[in-house]
């Protein structure tokens, strides 16, 4: 054993802990980390770009009559998309209606029923790949089961492609939202010696609710902003849905989606503009509907 | 943490009762033995029986959905696999008149766009992850940050394609003219920027594909367990040692497991790309040639074809099928195991 005072020389010479830019992993290390806020600035670009075009371009020409209005012929002047704002409720109503059920019963079985059965696994597996499936094979699958049955094209069949699209989303979140009700609730209810459906109905299903809702709006926002399964299922149309006190559902049917896709490559600025007024209308809604979708998320975690 | 009663009813309520008034012996009366708890009546026991069957029945919609798709689509592609069998995926003509159709220029674009888009938004989404979980920011700020990059994949697909031809294109039109007079021998760069190309679709499919690659990423980054960075924190690593060196190839195959869903994403892609990538069908390596993808041609031909042309086009519906459900089971199978393996090694 030396002295004291060169043991802690010897200790002090490799703890060399101090922060300097002179060495150069610190140097790597910040550059690195500036470049990674550069590129989280960059990435918030084309959201930004995108809202900005949309305010600017759109905004200019925004006004009532867009709301009240069908769309104008080549050349005409004027006109709006008042057919295709309700053509895109009525449509993605249809889907709710069917996927709105069907992803909820599926979740019930997934997440209660029997969670590690053989059915839920296969069903989860389904939902997964279904999440990816393309939106336009939907229309491409709903075209040949629906279209050539029923020989038109009509606001149904677009619903039905649609509710494709919702389903996998409406179940894997409503499966989130059961799971995520406390074990203990569950046990009391079974415990007072209730049925499994009666904990399901008068337990599980209102705690999950605002969960589940969530997911409805963000699959409700997705499907509004789908133009792909519309395009050969709903089609396009210039009228309203009820023309003349006469309904027609089962005729092809205008949609926001369609009618920007549409509009976009045609050379009349008047359709143009109007393709941009409605990407704005559109973009408004779909970012209201996930908004709203997202803070009632959160208002549940504080609980 | 006692075990806690998994089967319900009136055995086990009555035996809580009993326990609880040995325990209570002064409280024992004879309204305390009648109970509001009562077993299921026979009516509930047939609506419970019913309501889960009914359950058990819109389970399997799920799955007789996913099936009758394969079959759908296989069924009218039939007659067009008889007739061009092969050569479908092989010669690059689409010529309805002739009733000539094939379609490898499509898988070529469409392979070769998404494989252009799933770099870029790698790229983009890795950092990202790790700027939303390696401590960069606040909890707020990160939760700003979050909704920000998640509201990127709420945008419609056709709203990116319109902001596409009237944004992207006319920003790097400067950027691909100067590359190609300066750099045009590189064949990547061998043709000039007309309007509608490869590049510009690819970009903006980036762009889309960038949320589902950051938010899966993220959570593969998040599931890294903690001691192993607060470890090599420890050791005097910086933090650049520590993402690179522990977090990321901790978290590499779930990364991974993003990167095949992003690519999944991308290749079903439709509306974007039938705006802005140019239907053409021609095989080119340059990046600003008009090309063609599956989706596209579907999107843009499927209105108005006749019978044949209708086959064909199944035909092509039925291989971006196959290789989007291939990706999808990949990468869904991926994440799967990497979640196992990462909360179950670590509790």
């Amino acid at each position: 054993m030396n002295s004291p005072a060169t043991t802690t020389a010897d200790i002090n010479t490799p703890l060399n802990i101090k922060w300097s830019l002179r060495h150069r992993s610190t140097l790597v290390s910040v550059g690195l980390s500036g470049l990674t806020y550069f590129i989280a600035v960059v990435a918030c670009i084309p959201l930004f770009s995108v809202l900005t075009m949309l305010i600017w371009r759109g905004g200019q020409h925004l006004s009532l009559r867009l709301f009240t209005e069908t769309p104008p012929s080549a050349f005409a002047e004027g006109g709006g998309f008042g057919n295709a704002i309700v053509g895109t409720i009525v449509m993605v109503g249809i889907a709710a209606l069917i996927s709105v059920p069907c992803g909820i019963m599926g979740a019930i079985v997934l997440a209660e029923c029997g969670p590690e059965s053989r059915t839920a696994t296969i069903v989860r597996f389904c939902a997964k790949l279904l999440t990816g499936f393309p939106s336009i094979l939907a229309g491409v699958f709903t075209y040949a089961s629906v279209v050539l049955v029923t020989g038109t094209y009509s606001a149904p069949a677009g619903g039905i492609a649609l509710s494709i699209l919702m389903l996998p989303i409406v179940m894997l979140t409503a499966e989130e939202a059961m799971k995520s009700v406390p074990r203990k609730m569950r046990e009391a209810a079974y415990g007072m010696g209730a049925t499994q459906t009666q904990v399901i109905w008068h337990v599980i299903l209102p705690t999950a609710l605002p969960s589940m809702l969530t997911g409805v709006m963000l699959a409700v926002a997705r499907a509004a902003g789908e133009t792909a399964p519309l395009l050969f299922t709903a089609l396009n149309s210039n009228y309203w849905i009820i023309q003349d006190g006469q309904q027609a559902l089962m005729e092809p049917t205008a949609s926001l989606a369609v009618l920007i896709y549409n509009f976009s490559g045609v050379p009349f600025k008047n359709q143009l503009e109007l393709a941009w007024a409605a990407a704005l209308v559109l973009v408004l809604l779909v970012l209201t509907v996930n908004l709203c979708g997202r803070a009632l998320a959160d208002s549940q975690k504080h609980y | 943490m006692p075990t806690p009663a998994q089967s319900p009813h009136v055995s086990q309520s009555n035996s809580m009762v009993s326990n609880h008034s040995k325990r209570s012996p002064a409280r024992t009366s004879p309204t305390f033995e009648v109970s509001v708890v009562s077993p299921p009546s026979t009516t509930d026991v047939l609506v419970d029986r019913g309501f889960r069957g009914l359950a058990y029945v819109f389970a399997w919609l799920t799955i007789v959905l996913v099936c009758t798709i394969l079959y759908e689509i296989g069924g009218h592609a039939f007659p067009a696999i008889q007739e061009y069998g092969l050569s479908f995926v092989t010669q690059s003509t689409w010529d309805a008149n002739n009733a000539q159709f094939s379609v490898l220029p499509e898988i070529w674009g469409t392979l070769s766009s998404s494989l252009l888009a799933l770099a870029i938004a790698t790229f983009f989404g890795v950092f990202i992850a790790i700027f939303l979980t390696q401590d960069f920011l606040t909890p707020r700020v990160e939760r700003v940050f979050t909704t920000i990059f998640e509201l990127l994949a709420a945008i419609p697909s056709v709203v990116y394609g319109l902001w596409g031809i009237y944004i992207v294109i006319p920003t790097i039109r400067p950027i691909a003219t100067w590359l190609h007079e300066h750099l045009g021998t590189i064949p990547f760069f061998s043709t000039p920027l007309s309007g509608p190309g490869l590049l510009p679709a690819s970009l903006v499919l980036s762009i889309m594909i960038l949320p589902t690659i950051a938010a899966v990423s993220r959570d593969a980054i998040s599931a890294v367990p903690n001691q192993l960075r607060e470890a090599a924190y420890g050791l005097g690593a910086t933090r650049w040692q520590v993402i690179p060196g522990v977090v990321l190839r901790t978290a590499s195959s779930g990364i991974f497991g993003a990167m095949v869903l992003g690519l999944g994403r991308a290749l079903g892609e439709t509306m974007a790309l039938a705006m802005l990538i140019g239907n053409s069908n021609q095989v080119s390596l340059s990046l600003f040639s008009p090309a063609n993808t599956l989706a596209a041609l579907l999107a843009n031909n499927f209105p108005e074809a006749g019978k044949v042309e209708e086959q064909a086009l199944m035909f092509a519906a039925l291989i971006l099928l196959a290789i989007t459900l291939g990706v999808n089971m990949i990468g869904t199978v991926i994440i799967d195991r990497t979640t196992r393996r990462l909360t179950g090694g670590t509790s």
